[in-house]
């Protein structure tokens, strides 16, 4: 009997729900912005599902409805994925510690 | 470059962007977050250029949308001022959300592309998957783009009801899953444009009740959403990075949507059914007339402060609003100079987004090791000289600890009337989002000062 593929990547995303659950929970409030800027861009990574779909098929058939959704798919997740980084990373660089000097 | 090196590499990714998320528990370590973050994106991307292989036309159509897309999306990131953070990132995940759905209807197009089958006959497995994907990911784009509009202002923040919304709404989400069952057995595409349709309608609907103060709950649970599509996503595409991903996105977002909801004690079902608060304020109308408030001005606020030993500063959305976060941190600068003890207290629910007010007060440069959560400062009101209200309302008001009639009665509050004094700036005697009035604007120990929040605090910093 074989287990179907199914099944295995069902585990990593149950197993990762769990991690996500003690990770996140480890944030601290303080930051909880930008968790959502950061989680944002990383969910982005959708790109890669985009980038298939608009790779299919040779260069006549590059304009299909298939890969011309694939190529918008792209421009959004693109605009995510650096705006969320860049935005999240400007974000970050503002929180300072008290001066030692004081 | 074989299917198995393929995977490992998405695994990696997917462990970076663990790292990602471990690394905000601390700001020391959240810019290093940051960057794994940014190394598994590139990780992911890469690897897929590299196992399709084909470099053709098509793959410079890719780099000319990765550039448009990124510049676009790097300009925002500059530009945006940190008070638009809320309507920035719900703006992003209408982006995410439309993105899933987009690459849900390539896979159902060119199913072969992904070798889920073929046209007319994919397999019912990558069928579920990828409608409830679409599904999410609609839900998820018309959703933001409500939010977008009420956090911008475009839209009014008023909760839209109407009489049976709720069983519409109950209604369109059955009639998604039974036209994904009838899709399974007829492969139509008719049906997956319904379905698609469907449920950018239920996303409308399902946002336009909540009212605008309880954006940090819809917020959040949107996040958790575009977790969920990006995750049914990756199960159609069998891949892995995107299944963990999204099911980290899914849970961060449920768990900041359950803090804000405990943060205001009220059930998520409570929140998301909506229409509370907003114009119900016929009867705190009546009844505060006759009460005497005492009424002040910066010169009064600048004496008490100045003499004060220790100031706790309660920030709220209003703060916000007036872009005081600078002249607020100007005026904690002059009183730390008068030997003045200073320290900031959030309340979770503070502002239109989890942790607005920390990154506000991090823009102005404020230490982050002065701001403090409510639990850790809550007991250091009794001790404090001065408690300065800039912007804040229904997290501070006493009546949620003893009056069991109130809509607010249970949600935890900021014990602000234990300070000796309150200064309270504020533009008028109006009831807060909750559409009640504040017990402490009447208190013997509360001032008053009506005046727009930046304004007061610079006439206050004069007067130090």
């Amino acid at each position: 009997m074989e287990i179907d593929p199914f099944i295995f990547r069902l585990s990593i995303f149950i197993l990762s729900i769990f991690i996500g659950y003690y990770v996140v929970w480890s944030v601290t409030p303080s930051l909880h912005t930008p968790l959502m800027s950061v989680t944002n861009a990383i969910s982005s990574v959708i790109i890669v599902g985009a980038i298939i779909a608009s790779l299919a098929g040779n260069s006549e058939t590059i304009f299909n409805v298939a890969n011309i959704f694939g190529f918008l798919a792209i421009l959004l997740a693109a605009v995510n994925i650096f705006g969320g980084f860049l935005v999240t990373q400007r974000m970050l660089a503002m929180y300072k510690k008290k001066k030692k000097d004081k | 470059m074989s299917a198995n090196l393929l995977a490992i590499f998405y695994l990696i990714s997917g462990i970076l962007f663990i790292l990602a998320l471990r690394g905000l528990s601390s700001p020391e370590t959240s810019r290093q977050g940051n960057f794994f973050g940014i190394i598994g994106m590139a990780i992911a991307i890469i690897v897929t250029f590299i196992a399709v292989g084909n470099f053709s036309i098509g793959f410079l159509y890719i780099l000319f949308f990765l550039l448009i897309g990124g510049s676009l999306g790097a300009f925002i990131a500059f530009k945006i001022p940190m008070t638009a953070m809320p309507e920035l990132v719900a703006g992003f995940h209408s982006l995410v959300g439309l993105a899933a759905v987009f690459v849900a209807i390539s896979a159902f197009l060119n199913p072969e592309v992904f070798s889920l089958g073929s046209v007319g006959n994919i397999k019912i497995a990558s069928l579920i998957e990828m409608s409830l994907g679409a599904s999410i990911g609609a839900i998820t784009f018309t959703g933001s783009i409500i939010a977008f509009l009420k956090l911008r202002g475009i839209m009014s923040g008023n909760p839209i009801t109407f009489t049976g919304q709720h069983y519409l709404n109950l209604l369109l989400g059955l009639s998604v899953v039974v036209l994904i069952f009838y899709l399974c057995k007829m492969q139509s595409d008719n049906l997956f444009w319904l379905i698609i349709i469907i449920s950018f309608l239920l996303g409308i609907l399902l946002i336009i009740p909540i009212g605008g103060a309880d954006m940090p709950v819809v917020i959040s649970m949107l996040n958790s959403y575009s977790g969920w599509a990006a995750a049914g996503i990756g199960f159609t595409l069998e891949n892995t990075a995107l299944i963990i991903t999204g099911a980290l996105v899914g849970s961060s977002g449920a768990i900041l949507s359950y803090i804000m909801c405990k943060g205001m004690n009220r059930s998520f079902f409570n929140v998301i059914l909506g229409g509370f608060g907003g114009t119900d304020q016929s009867s705190s109308v009546k009844n505060k007339e006759q009460k005497p408030v005492k009424n002040g001005n910066a010169d009064d606020a600048a004496f008490l402060m100045k003499n004060a030993s220790s100031v706790i500063i309660v920030p709220g959305y209003g703060m916000a609003v007036a872009q005081a976060q600078h002249a607020l941190r100007e005026m904690v600068d002059s009183l730390k100079k008068n030997g003045v003890k200073v320290s900031y207290a959030i309340h979770p629910v503070a502002g239109r987004m989890p942790g607005h007010m920390n990154v506000l007060l991090a823009e102005a440069n404020v230490p982050y090791d002065e701001v403090f959560e409510l639990e850790e400062i809550n007991n250091d009101f009794s001790n404090c000289d001065v408690a300065y209200v800039i912007g804040a309302n229904d997290v501070t008001n006493p009546i949620a600890k003893t009056d069991p009639q109130s809509p607010i009665y249970g949600m935890p509050i900021l014990d602000v009337e234990k300070s000796k004094s309150v200064l309270f700036v504020k533009r008028s005697l109006s009831p807060g989002y909750a559409g009640i009035d504040n017990d402490l604007f009447y208190r013997e120990n509360t001032l008053m000062l009506f005046a727009d929040a930046k304004k007061m605090t610079e006439d206050i910093t004069k007067n130090l």
